[in-house]
């Protein structure tokens, strides 16, 4: 272990010299959860590889595993001359607003919320607009019109997904009956499946047969528990379709790995603005998904009423509701 | 009828939640009756769900990975008793370390493995204890009554939570009506007599902690094989922690533990179907203390009824004999 540490590193180092002199050098901090955790970061992650495969550009990454870990996570990013650092999710902000303070001229991509410091971008997503759009198709493949939401930590932007998602259920059909739970209050409801499937089982006792997760790995419990019981399961942030095939309706994406990708390639270009962008249906940074192992299930009308629903939001004739926090 | 439907399924929520807590509860019974302090539970859990998650995962055998699991905890287990049985060491000292490497350890073999982030793969279904359909389970379904009963509440649950349900009996009996329960029990309450019998205090207090081990172990697999389908960091979410806390409510006996197990899932059963519910004359309940709900239970019943509890006399204390 340890020579190959020492390898590892010498080569690191050998690599790394070019792209110093390239003098670009793209970082990311992924958020809890890591970089495979088939959801979230999982699609940033994808983006950041997108960028490194077009441009050949290696770019440095760090998984969180424990809070203290965040601050020291992108100062040293920044110390180690990174030109662009994209922290990925909510809970960063208060590390990287700290470090983009200390490192005014090294540029900083914030996704999930916004900062409004120069040397900050921030990308929010109206998650509401994609939301609105699962559930309509989760209305209409219920056959008991009772659809069901489980999310991660009750926070307004998980309340964001819930109430897009309870509204276009009762927009698509106004008799269908919507089941919400959140799994907790604090940090670990994010990290918990057998919670999570448990908290599915109980909406689908009470006649769920659709239920959309916004949970994080916790989801992957209550996608597990959906596919167990035969019921169908709508998975988010990244597609997630290929967990369950046949047993998922869809996925309410959220093109993270889009705006990972913009960011450095902007960043690069030298067309990179600080400021607060806010992404929905009209810049196809969220939506649905239909693929090979959903197709079956969404029918064209479903599909016909979606891709209508989802014009008149973007020409603003629809109008989304958005959570506001009391 | 929609009401007796909705109360079956809070009772089974209530038995799939409990499994894992009795398996727990009772390994750490075992290891608390022989005069050995079991705070390490969550850390046997979790390394057990891991090592099961990992192993079912390569070989795609449920068995395999319950195999595992159990090895993972026991090594743990020994760990333990290497440290505070052999050497006399602090037994809450070892229990917290224990729980501290259980914590870090499994994400970064996972990582080391799997290259999924501290997570296992998902594992397929055939990697996993199943529910089980009991017999006739057809013939039980013309009928609503039995149905829920015989297809719901007793059926329909995995391996696991029947070995549950057979460990507690088993562990009474054992206890209560063996002579090793009877050795087992009487080092707890005084080694040093156990010692002048000529009963080695060393080799009874490993056999318990193996036992609690392979216990502990199971509930952990129960957590990644059997309700969960792979390993995912912190997953045990302080279940070893509540286990810990119904065997000090249960008094440190085998029935009245399931009943405190049953009553901490139940609470747990209860609040996921509370949250977002219109409560009559309360109105609606904010999650974050429907979610509490389970905690609160726990330190009121701590704080107010277990007063009088007496746990095994030497519990904490190392022995070493006299010179």
């Amino acid at each position: 272990m340890g020579k190959a540490w020492i390898l590892a590193l010498g080569l690191m180092t050998t690599l790394a010299s070019p792209a110093s002199a390239q003098t670009f050098q793209p970082a990311i901090v992924y958020d809890v959860g890591g970089k495979a955790d088939k959801s979230f970061n999982e699609a940033a992650f994808a983006g950041a590889e997108r960028f490194r495969k077009e441009t050949g550009v290696a770019f440095r990454e760090f998984e969180i595993s424990a809070e203290a870990q965040r601050e020291q996570a992108f100062a040293n990013m920044a110390r180690r001359g990174a030109s662009i650092v994209i922290g990925i999710g909510f809970t960063q902000k208060v590390a990287l607003e700290k470090v983009a303070k200390q490192y005014p001229t090294v540029k900083f991509t914030l996704v999930d919320t916004t900062s409004d410091l120069p040397n900050v971008q921030s990308v929010i997503f109206r998650e509401q607009e994609g939301s609105f759009l699962v559930g309509m198709l989760a209305a209409m493949a219920s056959k008991t019109h009772k659809v069901g939401f489980v999310g991660g930590m009750d926070i307004p932007l998980i309340r964001r997904f819930a109430l897009g998602y309870s509204d276009g259920a009762k927009h698509a059909d106004p008799a269908t009956e919507v089941f919400q739970n959140m799994t907790g209050s604090t940090p670990a409801a994010w990290t918990d499946p057998a919670r999570g499937a448990e908290l599915a089982r109980s909406q689908i006792d009470r006649g769920a047969d659709v239920i959309f997760a916004a949970a994080g790995t916790t989801g992957l419990g209550v996608l597990q528990a959906t596919a167990d019981g035969g019921k169908l399961g709508i998975g988010v942030d990244a597609n997630q379709d290929h967990l369950h095939p046949g047993r998922m309706l869809t996925s309410m994406v959220k093109r993270v790995d889009l705006v990972v990708y913009r960011a450095f390639m902007a960043a690069k270009n030298g067309d990179w603005k600080p400021g607060i962008a806010v992404l929905g249906l009209a810049e196809d940074a969220v939506g649905y998904t239909v693929d090979e192992h959903n197709d079956k299930l969404i029918t064209p009308e479903m599909k016909a009423k979606v891709e209508a629903a989802r014009a008149e939001i973007i020409a603003g004739r629809l109008k989304v509701r958005e959570y506001q926090a009391p | 009828m929609d009401e007796l439907v909705q109360f079956v399924s809070i009772l089974s929520a209530t038995i799939r939640l409990a499994a894992p807590l009795v398996l727990a509860a009772l390994g750490g019974l075992f290891a608390e009756r022989s005069g050995v302090i079991d705070i390490a539970i969550e850390a046997k859990m979790l390394a057990a769900a891991f090592a099961a998650a990992s192993a079912a995962s390569v070989t795609g055998s449920p068995w395999i990975g319950l195999l595992a699991g159990i090895a993972a905890a026991v090594a743990l287990a020994l760990i333990h008793a290497y440290a505070c049985v052999s050497h006399q060491g602090n037994q809450v000292v070892s229990g917290m370390a224990l729980n501290i490497l259980a914590a870090g350890l499994p994400p970064v073999l996972a990582t080391a493995w799997f290259h999924q982030s501290g997570n296992t793969p998902a594992l397929p279904s055939e990697a996993r204890f199943p529910a089980l359909d009991l017999p006739f389970s057809a013939l039980a379904e013309t009928w609503l009554w039995l149905d829920l009963l015989w297809n719901r509440l007793i059926g329909g649950h995995n391996l696991l939570v029947y070995v549950a349900a057979a460990a507690v009996p088993l562990a009474a009996f054992v206890l209560y009506r063996t002579r090793f329960g009877l050795r087992l029990r009487a080092v707890g309450e005084n080694p040093a007599a156990v010692d002048t019998a000529g009963i080695s205090v060393v080799r009874l207090r490993y056999q318990a902690l193996i036992i609690g081990g392979a216990l502990s172990g199971v509930a952990g697999a129960y957590l990644s094989i059997a309700q969960g389908a792979g390993f995912t960091r912190d997953m045990s979410a302080g279940r070893g922690f509540l286990a810990l806390a119904a065997l000090i409510f249960g008094r440190w006996r085998p029935v009245p533990t399931l009943l405190a197990c049953l009553l901490f899932a139940w609470v747990d059963a209860i609040q996921t179907r509370l949250q977002g519910v219109e409560i009559p004359v309360i109105g609606f309940v904010p999650v974050q203390l429907v979610s509490a709900l389970p905690y609160i239970v726990t330190v009121l019943l701590l704080a107010g009824w277990v007063g009088k509890a007496k746990p095994p006399r030497t519990i904490g204390l190392p022995y070493g004999r006299p010179r």
